[in-house]
């Protein structure tokens, strides 16, 4: 049998995953980030992404965080997600809308824009329209 | 003997009463069944938050963030969070008598002791006890939000940061269930140490990206998430507390009504008697 790892996925308002998985895949704010078990202490922010699980019987599944840190210890990996979504239950059309809606203000510009968060919301709708495209295939 | 007509009266005020206890319990019935879902769905991340918090407190970091030292303690800091209105049972008093009890012992050492007040009691009860308080915020409601606890929490962390206070306590009422809160110290700085796992040798993280940065991110994140647990777990408390306590409020007020009406029957029973022999005494005469 594989070796598996301890998860634990929260955010703010609720707990999305907590059991043995075999592999864990995330975006760091420094690049993608692949865990096994017995991995060395980790600490790192999230970006906007995805978080693909293997669990403990090869079975996968697809988590979307907004932000947030991850912590890895050899026996427990924990995901603090600002917000986390499992990626079925996202909203294309609704993902589609706050990108086109962030792409508009960027464009637009104005007195009272300001930039950091219009990047943040674009990259936060990238993000999970990539992921539910993933999810088709 | 008091006559029919008060003990009517009587009895008529308090089912008057009977009926807002019972209307209380109801409504904080409904309240805390909210307040319990909130609670619930906030409590593992408060609870991995302290968890990788102890991690790091138990880790040789390579910045040593202040939080984490422990420095001799001369000033306390107190975040007492308490309701805002009162008919909960003695959910706020159990509280203040754990704290000054606790303050009374830190006191007799020579430490100075602050407070900050979170709920409308709070603030009334430190503002006469005497102590230094800080910062107080009140009227947060029943459903209180991440924002209004931020403001109190920032004047507290400063006063850390400053060596002003070396240490800070969270007090709150922690929902047990329905018939128990138990009113509860907890130390929110310098961070607790991991119990669970003893490592004899140093580690450090790896880290991704600048090491104060994301410590930084964490401390900040760590606090607002324990206290903002705190006061809806202490939100949750309240409504359980006055459920309990209408409850047994509408319970006596049922006996005080069924034993006044045994004296109405009797004082009525009584008079009828009266009259009675009284026409009888009055057919013999003639």
């Amino acid at each position: 049998m594989a070796m598996t790892v301890h998860l634990d996925v929260v955010s703010a308002e609720t707990e999305i995953f907590s059991g043995l998985v075999e592999t864990v895949q995330v975006t760091g704010s420094e690049g993608e980030l692949g865990i096994y078990p017995g991995h060395a202490p980790l600490i790192t922010g999230l970006q906007p992404g995805m978080v693909r699980v293997v669990k403990q019987h090869g079975e996968e599944e697809l988590i979307y965080v907004a932000g947030g840190i991850l912590e890895v210890q050899p026996h427990t990996v924990t995901v603090l997600a600002d917000t986390a979504l499992r990626a079925e239950d996202l909203d294309e059309a609704a993902a589609e809308e706050a990108k086109r809606h962030a792409e508009e203000t960027i464009s637009q510009g104005g007195a009272d824009f300001d930039y950091a968060e219009a990047a943040i919301e674009l990259a936060e709708a990238i993000a999970q329209l990539r992921l539910i495209q993933k999810l088709r295939k | 003997m008091a006559s029919g007509k008060e003990i009517k009266g009587k009895i008529g005020s308090i089912k008057n009463t009977q009926k807002i206890t019972s209307a209380m319990e109801m409504v904080a019935a409904s309240k805390m069944k909210k307040a319990q879902d909130r609670m619930a769905s906030g409590r593992p991340y408060a609870q991995n938050m302290l968890k990788v918090i102890g991690n790091m407190a138990s880790g040789s970091l390579e910045y040593r963030h202040p939080y984490l030292e422990e420095r001799p303690v001369k000033n306390v800091g107190y975040i007492v969070v308490s309701t805002d209105r009162g008919l909960c049972g003695g959910l706020n008093t159990n509280e203040f008598k754990l704290v000054t009890r606790q303050i009374k012992k830190e006191q007799e050492q020579g430490v100075n002791v602050h407070f900050a007040a979170l709920g409308s009691k709070a603030c009334a009860f430190f503002g006469r006890f005497g102590g230094n308080v800080m910062a107080a915020e009140s009227g947060m409601g029943d459903k209180p939000s991440a924002q209004d606890v931020i403001g109190l929490v920032s004047v507290m962390l400063q006063a850390y940061e400053e060596a002003k206070i070396d240490k800070i306590y969270l007090v709150f009422n922690k929902f047990v269930n329905t018939m128990t809160q138990e009113p509860v110290i907890n130390q929110l700085l310098p961070l607790p140490k991991s119990e669970t796992e003893e490592r004899k040798h140093s580690w450090d993280y790896i880290y991704e990206g600048d090491p104060k940065l994301i410590l930084e991110r964490v401390m900040a994140r760590y606090i607002e998430s324990q206290v903002y647990q705190g006061v809806v777990e202490n939100v949750a408390s309240e409504q359980a507390a006055r459920m309990v306590a209408m409850k047994a409020a509408t319970d006596n007020a049922g006996n005080l009504i069924d034993d006044l009406q045994l004296v109405y029957n009797k004082a009525r029973q009584a008079a009828i008697t009266q009259e009675i022999s009284e026409i009888v005494g009055g057919a013999a005469a003639v």
